[in-house]
């Protein structure tokens, strides 16, 4: 495997190299990416990723929206973990201008981060099976995920956009069936995660596909910025819930999952051992929610003081970090966001380079990456 | 000997996560109770959304054609990117003062994000989500909508206070 | 045989007296294979049609869902449905493509499974042409298949069928070797590749059973060795739809692409009959050595009715294969051809062989 620049591979197409074009519309890229593809033979020379499909100008927007307003945006970034990008930018006008949210909405905005966690895995690993053909799985991650936003319909009336944690606290209230059915979906999701293990994990032909392909090492996580489960399979632990502790998980009890192969299993592993601990989260927290307010009490336009702001939550792909830029008014002068999808994306070229064009999905299945999030 | 001990370990070893996987696949097979497919438009009848559905916005109106919009026009302010649009007019209240009132609140459901800052925040709390869902039409122009229902007046009632939600039930105090 | 009753070589011979009383022997003889090729023709058709029907049923149920059921009643006509939207479609010719083996290439496959299902015996009198190298000419014709593999994926001037294409030639070709051992092991055990002398020798049982534990490695190894030689499955590498969209069939489109499609279902269907008659005994009901009550007993289901199931188990078997496991890296399945099937194949032939000699089986 070659040690690949990223200046070297945006310029170092020649003629007389066998050049495909794996996407924009391709059934296994989870989104419009567009791979440049290098071959010799069946092996892979390069990988160039073209993104900027989805571009929509977010960042632009948000320039002339009011903070309230900015957290329809971010749902739209990365739709998996919706709820962990409203809470980033929620966070951050709440630090900024100094309100403290009551002790209710913290516990609810980590159980609903876990719960998206967990639909998110859930989706990646049904990608992840279909990619890899065993088409089944498919619909099996999908089924186990209705229940998840069954639940998230009857609370917020939406199923995968919600818009719910704003800043100073949540849209509205909890449902009064939100703790039943949560605790029902537990129950069951623990029967039917070991099913997960018999169909793909344990599966011989899927461990020979996976172990020891795209070996990222801890030194180039690092470099890289390499965050997410899939750092934390190089040994790399960024775990943003541990280290910088937000809402409710400085009270939880949880382990952070470390693997040090860094190869397609052991992303694989990290993400379904997360599974395992957000459900053990949300068993530690879905009883004791305690009572109060569902916001705290918020001047109807946000001002944010004049400066600069800066926040960062672990949502289900990465770490995510807000940064604003404020000239004291009620539009961020610039806010930027710093996906944790963009920086997984660009060493696929290191990653893949010296595999076959099978190892191509695989790596960027187990990668995990969603577009919009890439191109915001 | 090692080597060939390995290769029938590696082979048994495959066979038997094979046939996991297998037997898994074959339980749902021979179990069609564990359908979850819908079969939509024979059960439509039937089909109930949650209270809380996002389905569009409407203006609430009672059974006399009542609804309280006073044309304020914090629901346009609010909306991030321009589905409301307030047209308001002058007209003479009881006592014969010219007051403004809402002639035209149209709403364009097809730029609509559904964020519900516009519900929120309505201080005469007139506007609310409806459960409808089928929103598929012809004609593009179907989806801009006007809300408030023709011949409708807004109420006149004593300021009642908000309603709040219902909230989860009281649970134990956080230890 | 107590199973007269369900002889259909009575009426074959019926029809052909008949025909040879009216006409002369060389038209008498030309009408025959007229009213044989209607009827297979016909025969495949509907069962192509209807594996395409049954796999969507299969996987669907294996995937908690429904399934066709809204064209006619359980959707049973929903294949026939898709064949005439297929027929209807325009045939797009491919600039630079080169017209003869482009348009040749779907024929092929279709011609060398015709050629296949002419020698299935379906029941006692039902076989087309019953020759005495019966298992050596199944798998003749069975090759010619993957010429046309290669030929659509080249002339199609497109790289993604080109690379689907040679994957596959690679594979089928590797995976005939294994296909042959399997079958071989059951010709050493009766002595005969006739297919008729095979399934007759299976009267108190079948060969699965008599031929104990290298039968059943045998049996084994021919599913899987089969179901690679079908591009099916786990090893369906050569049109993996997630990733080269469908390699060697991509620049296909209407009834050209319809005959891919039927020629990989009908080739399961010969694959599966194959190892039905030559493992589970054909259209030989299940006879348990010479226990008459039972054999009897069991002589009352027709033997059209016995073949049909014994395939459709294997059918099934293979299907579920397909949708349970993910797919095979080009790599890993010639690693599996060549240092584990083609090995343990050999070993067995060697070790079926000794156990014939010393008549170590159920005769």
């Amino acid at each position: 495997m070659q040690e690949v620049e990223l200046q070297d591979i945006l310029t170092s197409r020649e003629d007389g190299d066998y050049i495909i074009n794996i996407g924009p519309q391709h059934p296994s890229t989870h989104g419009v990416l567009r791979f440049v593809v290098s071959l010799k033979g069946e092996m892979l020379d390069y990988v160039i990723p073209h993104c900027g499909y989805v571009h929509r100008g977010i960042e632009k927007m948000c320039e002339r929206l009011t903070y309230p307003q900015i957290i329809h945006l971010t749902d739209r970034m990365d739709y998996f973990s919706a709820h962990m990008n409203n809470e980033a930018v929620s966070l951050l006008v709440e630090k900024a201008i100094g309100v403290e949210v009551p002790e209710r909405v913290k516990y609810v905005r980590t159980i609903l981060s876990e719960l998206g966690r967990i639909a998110s895995h859930q989706l990646w690993w049904a990608a992840f099976g279909m990619d890899m053909g065993a088409l089944t799985c498919f619909f099996y991650g999908l089924r186990d995920r209705e229940k998840i936003l069954d639940i998230f319909d009857e609370s917020f009336g939406s199923r995968l956009l919600h818009s719910f944690i704003c800043p100073g606290g949540l849209m509205n209230d909890i449902h009064p069936n939100f703790q039943k059915r949560t605790k029902e979906f537990i129950k069951y999701f623990r029967k039917k995660l070991p099913e997960y293990d018999e169909l793909l994990t344990g599966n011989i032909i899927f461990e020979q596909r996976t172990k020891g392909m795209g070996v990222m090492s801890r030194q180039d996580a690092i470099s890289y910025g390499f965050t997410g489960p899939c750092g934390r399979a190089s040994n790399f632990a960024c775990d943003i819930r541990k280290k910088y502790p937000y809402s409710a998980y400085d009270k939880v009890d949880f382990k952070e999952i470390l693997f040090d192969e860094g190869d397609c299993w052991a992303r694989y592993k990290v993400r379904i051992a997360e599974m395992w601990e957000s459900m053990k989260i949300i068993e530690q927290l879905i009883d004791n929610i305690p009572d109060g307010d569902y916001t705290a009490k918020m001047k109807p336009i946000i001002k944010l003081p004049e400066g600069e702001y800066s926040q960062r939550v672990e949502t289900a792909k990465g770490e995510l970090g807000v940064y604003v830029v404020s000239k004291g008014e009620k539009n961020p002068y610039r806010m930027h966001f710093r996906t944790p999808n963009f920086n997984n994306l660009f060493p696929i070229s290191q990653l893949a380079a010296g595999n076959k064009i099978a190892d191509l999905i695989a790596i960027s299945g187990s990668l995990d990456l969603i577009i919009p999030d890439i191109d915001r | 000997m090692n080597s060939v001990g390995k290769y029938f370990s590696d082979i048994f070893y495959g066979l038997k996560t094979l046939w996991k996987g297998l037997m898994v696949t074959g339980y749902y097979f021979v179990h069609p109770r564990q359908i979850v497919t819908e079969q939509y438009p024979e059960n439509r009848k039937e089909l109930q959304m949650f209270d809380r559905f996002k389905g569009e916005v409407i203006l609430k109106h009672d059974e006399n054609n009542f609804h309280t919009c006073n044309g304020c026009g914090i629901c346009q302010l609010n909306c991030p990117n321009g589905s409301i649009e307030i047209i308001t007019d002058m007209a003479p209240n009881e006592e014969g003062k010219p007051v403004r009132i809402i002639d035209k609140h149209i709403y364009h459901l097809s730029m609509c994000t559904f964020c519900g800052l516009c519900v929120k925040n309505c201080p005469s709390d007139s506007l609310a989500f409806s459960q409808a869902f089928e929103h598929a039409v012809f004609d593009r122009n179907k989806l801009t909508k006007i809300l408030n229902q023709p011949g409708s007046r807004i109420k006149k009632e004593p300021k009642a206070p908000k309603p709040v939600l219902e909230t989860a039930p009281k649970s134990n105090p956080a230890n | 045989m107590p199973f007269n009753i369900y002889d259909f070589s009575t009426t074959t011979k019926a029809i052909d007296t008949f025909l040879k009383t009216n006409m002369s022997p060389t038209w008498a003889f030309v009408t025959e294979l007229a009213i044989v090729g209607l009827i297979i023709l016909i025969f495949y058709a509907i069962i192509g049609l209807y594996l395409v029907y049954a796999e969507r049923k299969v996987c669907a149920f294996m995937q908690n869902r429904v399934g066709p059921n809204r064209v006619g009643k359980w959707g049973l006509i929903q294949t026939i449905a898709d064949l005439i939207k297929l027929l209807m479609k325009e045939l797009i010719t491919i600039r630079k493509a080169d017209k003869l083996l482009f348009n040749i290439a779907p024929f092929i496959v279709i011609i060398a499974s015709f050629m296949a299902i002419a020698a299935i015996p379906f029941a006692k009198g039902l076989h087309a042409v019953d020759f005495n190298i019966g298992v050596f000419y199944m798998m003749a014709v069975s090759s010619i298949g993957v010429i046309g593999i290669l030929l659509a994926g080249w002339s199609s001037n497109s790289k993604y069928s080109l690379i689907g294409a040679m994957r596959s030639g690679a594979q089928v070709v590797s995976y005939e070797l294994s296909v042959g051992l399997a079958l071989l092991s059951v010709v050493i055990f009766s002595g005969s590749m006739q297919l008729s002398t095979i399934i007759e020798s299976q009267a108190n049982g079948w060969w699965i059973f008599k031929g104990h534990l290298p039968a059943i490695i045998s049996f084994v190894m021919f599913l899987i060795a089969s179901t690679a030689e079908i591009n099916r499955g786990p090893f369906d590498l050569a049109e993996a739809e997630s990733e080269l969209t469908a390699g060697f069939h991509t620049e296909y489109s209407g009834i050209r692409f319809a005959f891919f499609f039927l020629g990989e279902y009908m080739n399961m269907f010969i694959v599966a009959s194959l190892a039905a008659t030559v493992f589970l005994g054909g259209w030989m009901p299940l006879h348990i050595g010479n226990l008459e009550g039972f054999n009897h007993v069991m002589d009352f289901i027709p033997p059209i009715v016995w073949f049909f199931g014994k395939t459709i188990f294997v059918i099934y078997v293979i299907m579920w294969f397909k949708w349970t496991f993910p797919r095979l890296r080009i790599d890993q399945l010639l690693t599996l051809e060549w240092k584990y099937l083609l090995p343990i194949n050999l070993v067995n032939i060697i070790v079926i062989a000794f156990i014939v000699l010393m008549g170590w089986y159920i005769k």
